[in-house]
This record gives structure tokens, sequence and C-alpha cells, in this order.
């Protein structure tokens, strides 16, 4: 049956074809999906979100160790946390196939970076495929299993954003179940001591060997013979672009298989070519192994090395042509993301944007919209939980220095489990002082609410325990009377907390609890917290227009003649009525 | 030389363009048509704008498209017409929905929504204009404004009669198929 897919859709049930048996993966644009689609198979497969990309490959690892098929799935960043162990899986090998899929996010559409984890294979010397678009997503995941277990290595499925989130035509197919392999242990394959780990390094490069005459031989890597005047070697979404850019008259070698590379192939090619091309997105990491090999080729000299590529902007730098457009005088205002209504991280952000002589850390997530106007209320981002570490040596570095600015570190309740706890024993265990905020929204918002350790509900939509983060940090060392559980949503009540924990020389952690706004809320939320639906509505004869309302940066009030509050859009979350200093505004039930 | 063509449709977070786009892909993937769609929401439900490229021909390579290649806008909301108008090949054609949706810097009075967007279309290209949203709340169902312009989009890309109505059918849950059915040929009767 032919269906139209998404490549997230299309990974899925590749893997599901393939007779997957265990998955795992934590959220992250563009690879969310994979694993929401998995679960749609739960009858017959296994799949989990891990509370961070370390963690899932790992325990992809380990399962294929325990001898069945098994993937990860994470987004580029994503790669980065998950790095130590790749590495080391490359020299042990697998037992059941596994398969690693990496995001990358080309034109940062929803990324702090863009970074080409095509670079990972030849650094960790893994094979990489990569499929241009979602019937080759769904078969080339197949494929991923069967090279892992035949050439004894795990195998990086590289994607990108328009691979992930564009749909095309692809056939479905039964799943073909494997049995388990049965289990033996193997010491010298599986401890990677430095004595076994220098065998294994060896038979690495045997291993690479094998793979690179597969890479000459495979099928998906193929070259369309269309005279000899242009060639164009290109893989995944960029050979659809070049497709369109250079038509039916130029020659292609088109490679699904990118790491090892073909080179004897590549060779050829070039042979019977007079131009040759190599059109690819960001780094030049094809260009720069066919240059390597003394092959002339025109690559990023003129196609762009940074930003999402498309047939219009490799058309324009290879000939120099730009389509026809219409142009207007005008300009359309941006129309930047922003907290929702009802946000419980605005009341917070809020309070915090009044504190003077501070350093704010951020961290990843829909808090970080924090920092955008009118709020503007964060300093730093760089990674996931990164907020509180580099909040602490912020802090360090003030005190050593002889400055009392003062350092509020700030991360999500998803982020915190991810790879902020360890951060946190850090500011106990060296005697920071930084105050660490958990905004606890009850879900993973920003990837589309996806379940983690806190939320008392698995990927499969199971009962979980849940994590008690002001029981956690108190075991990490974080004194009773330091902990703060506060609602985000009382101005007072956070800004009280603030103050206090703002002036203690002792860590402190502030837990501000809240379900987001826009999130399905739980039988456990509709419990703990009084969800009850009211509006806001502002009294024009009491509003003298100061704005302040308008200063939360709330979607739902309009500023312009009048002062407005959205009805359709209102949650009652009461922000703007705790900050009119008129009582102008008020509660409609 | 390609038959391809190339769709956009642009709005604003929760307007439904993805169902809209899911139904058109879908249709035009059973009329025999090779098919691809790509859209970026990655932020929408954070008040963002949406975008999804849609193209279908006997043989699609691209998902995407670069400016001046759209044979047709479908805009959910005015300023998002003027944000995208670079795409529109210049023979191509625009429907607008004659709403208007303010962002942020809107909202908080910093910038100024700007004036006479679909005068300016009106003269440079093919332009069909309603108020969708106000076609399908006279329908008794406000939520309907994507089918209305879906039913625009078909008739003014002169779409064969694929059978569109059982696609819309497979697509939407059955309390809410007729009056999504009565929206999409209200959009259609709009673009004469």
């Amino acid at each position: 049956m032919k269906q139209m897919m998404t490549g997230n859709e299309a990974i899925a049930r590749g893997a599901y074809e393939a007779g997957l048996v265990f998955a795992s993966a934590y959220p992250g644009t563009p690879s969310t999906e994979i694993l929401e689609n998995l679960s749609n198979y739960k009858d017959e497969l296994y799949c989990e979100w891990a509370p961070n990309e370390k963690v899932a490959l790992e325990s992809a690892i380990g399962a294929s160790v325990a001898g069945v098929r098994s993937l990860a799935a994470m987004k580029h960043v994503g790669v980065n946390v998950a790095a130590d162990p790749l590495f080391t899986f490359a020299y042990t090998g697998v037992t059941g196939g596994c398969v690693l899929v990496s995001a990358d996010d080309p034109g940062m559409h929803s990324s702090q970076n863009e970074q080409d984890n095509r670079n990972y294979a030849t650094a960790a010397r893994v094979l990489m495929l990569e499929p241009s678009d979602s019937s080759e997503a769904k078969d080339f995941t197949k494929l991923a299993f069967r090279l892992s277990e035949e050439f004894d290595t795990p195998v990086m499925l590289r994607v990108t954003t328009r691979i992930c989130h564009s749909k095309s035509i692809a056939e479905l197919e039964k799943r073909e179940e494997t049995p388990p392999i049965a289990y033996e242990r193997n010491i010298a394959k599986y401890v990677a001591t430095p004595a076994n780990g220098m065998k294994l390094r060896r038979s690495l490069v045997d291993r690479l060997k094998a793979m690179e005459a597969y890479s000459n031989r495979a099928e998906i890597n193929k070259a369309e013979y269309n005279g000899n005047r242009v060639g164009v070697i290109c893989a995944g979404a960029a050979y659809q672009y070049a497709k369109d850019v250079f038509g039916a008259d130029a020659s292609y070698l088109k490679l699904g298989m990118t790491y090892p590379m073909p080179m004897d192939l590549i060779k050829e090619f070039a042979s019977k070519v007079e131009t040759l091309y190599v059109i690819e997105e960001m780094d030049p990491y094809m260009e720069n192994q066919i240059k390597a090999a003394g092959i002339h080729c025109i690559g990023k000299e003129i196609i762009p090395e940074f930003d999402e590529l498309n047939p219009d902007r490799i058309r324009h730098a290879v000939f120099g042509t730009k389509s026809k457009t219409v142009k207007s005088e005008k300009q359309a205002v941006v129309r930047p993301p922003t907290l929702c209504a009802g946000c419980p991280h605005r009341g917070f952000f809020y309070a915090l944007s009044k504190k003077k002589n501070v350093m704010i850390t951020g961290d990843i997530g829909c808090y970080t919209l924090g920092s955008a106007p009118p709020l503007s209320a964060m300093d730093t981002t760089f990674c996931m939980g990164g907020s509180i570490s580099a909040g602490h040596g912020a802090a360090k570095a003030f005190r050593q220095t002889g400055r009392d600015t003062k350092v509020v570190a700030v991360i999500g309740d998803s982020t915190f489990f991810h790879s902020g706890i360890t951060s946190l024993m850090d500011v106990v265990y060296n005697k920071g002082n930084c105050v660490t905020v958990i905004l606890d929204n009850r879900t993973t918002g920003m990837t589309g609410h996806q379940e983690n350790p806190g939320t008392g509900r698995t990927l499969m939509g199971e009962p979980a325990l849940e994590v008690d983060i002001p029981l956690l940090c108190k075991a990490i060392g974080i004194k009773n009377e330091n902990i703060y559980a506060v609602n985000p949503l009382d101005l007072k009540e956070t800004n009280k907390a603030l103050n206090e924990a703002m002036q203690k020389e002792e860590p402190t952690v502030i837990v501000a609890s809240w379900p987001c706004a826009i999130k399905k809320f739980s039988e456990g939320d509709k419990a703990r917290f009084d969800l009850l639906k009211r509006k806001c509505i502002i009294d024009q004869e009491k509003c003298k227009r100061c704005k302040a309302c308008v200063r939360t940066g709330c979607p739902a009030i309009l500023s312009g003649e009048r002062i407005l509050i959205q009805p359709e859009a209102c949650t009652g979350c009461s922000i703007c009525l705790q900050v009119c200093p008129f009582s102008a505004i008020s509660f409609v039930e | 030389m390609s038959d391809v063509k190339n769709i956009l449709l642009v709005g604003v977070g929760g307007q439904g363009t993805i169902l809209a786009s899911k139904i058109l892909s879908e249709g035009l993937m059973d009329a025999g048509y090779d098919v691809k769609m790509s859209e970026i929401h990655g932020m929408s439900q954070r008040g963002g704008n949406v975008s999804t490229q849609i193209r279908f021909g006997s043989k699609v390579f691209s998902p995407i498209i670069g400016k001046g290649e759209a044979d047709i806008i479908v805009a959910f909301e005015k300023m998002e017409a003027l944000r995208w108008i670079e795409y529109l090949n210049p023979e191509g054609k625009i429907v607008i929905n004659d709403a208007e949706i303010p962002s942020a810097p809107v909202q908080m009075g910093i910038a100024s929504y700007p004036e006479g967007i679909i005068e300016e279309l009106s003269e440079k290209v093919i332009t069909y204009v309603f108020k969708a949203s106000e076609v399908a709340e006279s329908l008794g169902n406000p939520k309907s404004m994507n089918l209305v312009l879906l039913g625009a989009l078909v008739k003014a890309m002169g779409l064969p009669q694929i059978g569109w109505e059982d696609i819309i059918k497979r697509n939407i849950k059955p309390a809410f198929q007729e009056i999504n059915i009565q929206a999409f040929r209200a959009g259609q009767s709009q673009v004469s």
C-alpha cells in the first residue's frame, strides 16, 4: 500500500518492518516524531523516552548486545551528548543491528546551531547512510539494520529537517520478525579495557575496508549518466535540489552511503564528466574527501556553506540566475514565537525581570523565550543543562573577583532531568551559591508535550513513578530551608522566594510548578492544581492605558487606542490582573 | 520541461494549514500525481508563522521551492501574504483570507500592522480576496475556514475534479464532515 508519509514516519515504519525490538530517544526537533510514531507499534516492539541522548544510545547499545535490533534517535546536538558511548561502540561493534538516527537542522529552524553531523561518521568511524526522501528513509532504515549486522558496526542514519518533515510517497511492507540472537558473554568484544580496545581498534581498520568495498558496489550509491558535460555528486535532500537545478542533461552520482565514501566509484564518475560539481548542504564534507583524493571539483567556492539550501539558492550560485519575483514596498512585521497566553513561565520571568544586579543563565526549552522583549530576562543560553553549571561558574567568578552580582540559573523540568542534576550537585559540592530555578511545567513543552520522568506517564502510555524534584534536591544536599516551592502565576509568592533566595549565601532552589497552558492536563495535574477555566477582562472606565499589562508580553492582550484582552485567547492566568496598578482588570467566570 | 506545479500555504499557528495541506496532498496522490509536501512548524504553537509547500506533477524532486517559484499562494492571513509574496511567480495567483492577526510587536504597540496590503497585491498579481473566516462562521463553524480556503485553492488552480469530498471525509471526524464539505463548496464558489 502506498502512503504519503514524513521522513520521520518512514524511519519509524522502516524500523518496525525491520523487526526492531527496542528504541529510545530524547525528544528534539526535527527528530521527535520518530519515537512518537514507533509507539504506534507498541504491541510488537518496545520504545521509551530516555532522560537524555546519552542514556538513549547506551540503552540501545545494551539491547544490541543482548541480541536484538535497536535504535536511538536524536537531534544533531543530541549526538554531542551521546558521543561518548558512540566512539567506543564503533570499536566493539554490535550483536543485534543498531541504528543511530541523527536529525540535523540546516537553517536552524528550531536549534541553537547548525552543526553538520556527517563529521561524526568520520570522527567516530561509523557507517553512514543518507536518505533523500521518505521512500528512501524507510528503505535505508531497513538496510541500516542489515549493514549493522553484516559489518559489525553501529550505523548512523543521517537526516535533515527537510527529510524529517517533508512528506512523499512510500510503499508499506510487512514486518519481518527477527528472532533474538542467543546471548553469550564476550569480554574481548564488549569490555573496552585498553588491551581489548586496541585489538578492537585494529579490527575496526579491517571492518572499515570491508565497508568501503561495499560502498563502491552498493546499489544505493548510483551513477545516472546523461552525457559527459556536467556531473554532479550529491546526497540527501541536496540530491533532490540538484535534480531540479541541473535537469535531465547532467549526470549524477547519487550517494546513499556517505561513510565510508565510495572513492573508486567517485574517481570513475569524475573521469567521465568534464565539469564536476559537489552539491551539499553545510560543510564541505564530501568535497574535502574528494579533493583530498586529488579529484578536481567545484563545491563550496560557489555553494553557500551555511543556511539551508533550496533549488533557487543553488541555481543562483551555479548559473547566476534568479527567478523573477513579485516585490512589495511594504514590510511584514516579524512574527516571533512568544510565550503563550497563560504560560506559567511568564509570571516567573516577569518577577525576575524586575531584579537588579543579576545575571540570568538560561537553558533550552520554551522558557528560552523569556529572553525576548518585553521580558528580556535572560543573559545566556548554550546547551541542554548548561544553565546551572554556567551559573555556578559565573557566581564563583563574581565572588572570586569581589563583585556582588547575583546569579540565577533557569532550567525546565525535562532539561533538569536531562543534564541539570549533575550541575546542581556541583553547586552543592563546591559550595557555590547560584539560585537554581526549576520551571516545572509538568511536560516537555517546546517539542510538543512528550512525557518525561516527572510526568507520571511513559511513551507507551503506561503510568510511571514521578520524580519528586524537591526531594531529589534535598538528596543532593540542598537544605530544606533553601528549597522554595512556588506557583509562578502568583507574583507575590514568586517575588518573595526570589528575594529570599537571592539573599542567601548557600545554594538555593526554587521549584516553580504549574502545568503548561496548552498541554492536555493529566489526572495528576487536575488533582494538584486549581485549573479552573476563567477569563480576565479590562474595565475600560478604570484603565489609564499605562500598559503595565502589555509589558507582560501576553499575546492575549491587544494594545491600541484601547487596551483589550481577547477572550478567546485568555486563560485567566491573572498575571495582567496582578500587575495592573489601577485594579482595572478582574475575572469573569 | 517540467510539469511540476508549486503551491504554498502560509498562515499563523492554529489556523489549520496543516490539515488543509494533508487533504490536498492526499487528493493529488490519489489522482496519480507524484507529490511532495514540506512544512515548517517548529514554533507555530507559540504564535509563529507556518508555511507548507506542496509540489505535484509526473515526477517531483525537491520538496521545497525558492523565491518566484510558487504557482499559487494561499495566505490564511493578510500580513503572511505580504511576507511570502516574493515566493510567487509573477504569472501566479494568490488567494488571500481578508483577516488580520497582529503579531507580538504589533500587539505591544511597537510596530504597526502594514496597511493597504490587498490593494497593493491586487495591482501586481491575480488575486482572490474574501473573508474566509466569515464564510466559515456563516456556515456555523469558524474553524472550517481552512476548508473554505482549500475550496478556493482547488478552484483557482483548476485542479481536476478529484474525489475531494471523499478525501475530506477520510480526514475529518464524522460529526464535522458535513460542515467541512459545505465550507469546501463555499470556498469554491468564492472563485469565479
